[in-house]
């Protein structure tokens, strides 16, 4: 087999390049998932057609000839009322029950939101144009769009503005505390409610984010949506929850393992990839855990 | 008690038998409602009885539709050229061809997809809780997209099953793949409900309500996880290849490995039955398949989103399905005995 990638180093560089910066979008839209998975104990399977929504956002910003750069400060706001609507609707009423049936009804939101956004954007892939040129490095071997260096850019700022926040403010402390014990926290005077509202509100908007950028650099389609969840599930649960610069390794390291598959198995065995490793990294933790368990026997 | 049951078993049978000359314009809904049972029957032994709740059934439902159709071509004709042209006229099964490659492919879609269940049980099994919900959703969705860029079952433009043969009557097909689908419902209950009335069941749920302490006790708990997975997955199976004849076309993600629709609408359909009944999934399925076809019928083009305004409702709002809120109302025609006088009192309360 003559595989691209062994007999042209460059493309190895290209592929190791392309998946990190790829990845830091995938750890981005992981921490929301983290965050809600802590704090509320609730997996949001609709946490990629979120991500999608907010794309549609800056999609329609770039059609009304707005450039599409502004939906990263645009598409946070209204996903945050989004996930806020969401969150009264729905998730008030799952999130202290068992958690398959958050995982269902979420998957019911999944569905609803898929088939909504087919009807109001249409089932075509579209991208938001950027115009912002390309980068040539390495006697121009390696091409790098700036539009992917930007939103690799903008997703580190806003992790490090959102770390930045949940440490220093009054909310993100009280979004701590209930994380490590919603009782106590009740009991001392933190509305839980309201925190757990403001936690679905801020992925949200992260998912917004992450989804705005995602449709400068890649393309976005309403049924897109379940591979993103899939990948988030993935690197919280090799990252563990709460351990950030893990999320973000672990996003690259997902980043950088897509590009690959896409050059060796090809481009139609990308998602399925994904889901593939999901199933592998969760059958070697399954393992891992039965050897500990036996130890504390 | 006894003798009631048996007649409403004999009544429901004769109304089986005669449900396709009853209603010949229902036919094939007929058929999908018998396979809908199938696989809501199935699902409850995992997600009702056992308390693992899967996504992943889907991916025996979609192996057993591909091998059924795959050896019912490559019996007869060369297989890959057969997906080449889409099924055209130059391949004509004649009817003893037919019959006879759809019995050794139902004999296959079942016993396959039951090793595939051992093979990965061991695996898989061993998850707990959501870590276990969402690797079998991940199963469901891989299976569909790898089965998607295989050229030999069809790739991304699908494969067409054989059509059926002219043997003289119209309505042969109607009536072939109906009773065929009922058999396939008659013998999945009748499994079923044998294994219920045995300790297997009992060990089924103590699994469910405390594995570790099952563990405890001397039963060897991944054995019998693994031995109702492999029951579901023959099912599971049969109920695909029957699906892959009746619909005759096969896509990877839309028709096989639909963990969108099929794969939901199985633990819905058991959800609104009620789990860890018998008689909740089939309930369910019957239930569902009619407000579904209602709903396709008059939201055409809305369908999906009333599916997903309809999960979310049930979910929310009746988690413990037709049979728990039957059981909460009359709690004596399921066996519990009650205090007439307590239950006053819980009255006088509210």
């Amino acid at each position: 087999m003559d595989f691209l990638v062994f007999q042209y180093p460059m493309i190895t560089v290209q592929a190791c390049l392309d998946g990190i910066l790829l990845g830091v979008l995938f750890a981005l839209i992981a921490y929301g998932m983290a965050l809600q998975w802590g704090v509320m104990n609730i997996i949001n399977i609709a946490q990629g057609d979120l991500v999608i929504l907010g794309g549609y956002i800056a999609y329609f910003m770039y059609l009304y000839g707005i450039h599409p750069a502004w939906g990263v400060i645009v598409a946070p706001i209204i996903m945050y009322f989004v996930g806020i609507a969401i969150y009264k609707l729905v998730i008030n009423k799952v999130v202290d029950r068992d958690l398959f049936i958050s995982i269902l009804a979420t998957f019911g939101i999944s569905i609803l939101f898929m088939q909504l956004m087919n009807f109001a954007f249409g089932a075509d892939v579209v991208l938001a144009n950027s115009g912002y040129g390309t980068t040539m490095l390495f006697d121009n071997n390696v091409v790098l769009p700036n539009s992917k260096i930007f939103s690799a850019f903008i997703s580190i700022l806003f992790a490090v503005c959102l770390v930045i926040y949940m440490k220093k403010s009054k909310l993100g402390r009280a979004i701590r505390a209930t994380a490590q014990n919603a009782r106590a926290a009740k009991i001392l005077g933190v509305d839980t409610e309201k925190v757990y509202a403001a936690t679905f509100g801020i992925n949200a908007a992260l998912c917004g984010v992450a989804g705005a950028l995602i449709s400068i650099t890649f393309t976005i389609h309403p049924y897109m949506g379940l591979p993103y969840t899939i990948r988030s599930f993935m690197i919280v649960i090799v990252a563990g929850l709460g351990n950030l610069p893990g999320v973000a390794m672990s996003g690259m390291g997902l980043g950088v393992f897509e590009e690959f598959a896409d050059y060796i198995l090809g481009t139609e065995f990308r998602i399925g990839s994904v889901f593939l490793l999901l199933v592998l990294i969760l059958v070697y933790r399954r393992f891992k855990l039965s050897r500990k368990r036996e130890y504390l026997k | 008690m006894n003798k009631n049951n048996l007649i409403l078993y004999i009544g429901i049978l004769i109304f089986g038998l005669a449900a396709p000359y009853i209603f010949p314009a229902f036919k094939v809904q007929l058929s999908i409602l018998c396979i809908l049972i199938v696989l809501a029957i199935t699902w409850n032994i995992q997600g009702g009885e056992m308390g693992y709740n899967t996504f992943g059934n889907i991916l025996f439902y979609g192996l057993g539709m591909y091998l059924c159709a795959s050896v019912q071509v490559g019996m007869f004709f060369p297989l890959a050229e057969w997906t080449e042209s889409g099924g055209e006229k130059t391949f004509v099964h004649t009817p003893a061809q037919f019959f006879q490659g759809m019995a050794a492919g139902l004999v296959v879609a079942a016993i396959v997809p039951t090793i595939v269940a051992g093979l990965i049980g061991y695996a898989i099994l061993g998850l707990r809780g959501h870590y276990f919900a969402i690797c079998t959703l991940g199963l469901g969705v891989a299976a569909g997209e790898i089965s998607g860029g295989i050229e030999i079952i069809g790739a991304g433009q699908g494969f067409t099953t054989p059509p059926f043969p002219n043997v003289g009557s119209l309505e042969a097909r109607g009536e072939f793949f109906y009773f065929l689908s009922f058999l396939v419902l008659v013998l999945t209950f009748i499994a079923v409900k044998a294994i219920y009335t045995t300790r297997f069941k009992l060990i089924l749920n103590a699994i469910r309500d405390n594995e570790d302490k099952a563990e405890a006790m001397g039963i060897e708990t991944m054995k019998y996880k693994i031995i109702g997975w492999m029951i579901s997955a023959f099912f599971c199976g049969l109920a695909g290849g029957i699906m892959g004849g009746l619909v005759g076309y096969i896509d990877s993600t839309d028709v096989a490995f639909d963990g969108r629709e099929m794969g939901v609408f199985m633990v819905l359909m058991a959800i609104l039955g009620g789990k860890g009944t018998l008689w909740g999934p089939v309930i369910g399925a019957t239930v569902f398949h009619i407000f579904k076809e209602g709903f396709w019928t008059f939201f055409l083009g809305w369908q999906y989103v009333a599916l997903g305004v309809l999960i979310v409702v049930i979910v929310i709002y009746f988690p413990e399905g037709i049979m728990g809120w039957l059981r909460e109302k009359y709690p004596e025609k399921f066996g519990e005995v009650v205090d007439e006088a307590d239950r006053k009192a819980q009255v006088e309360i509210k």
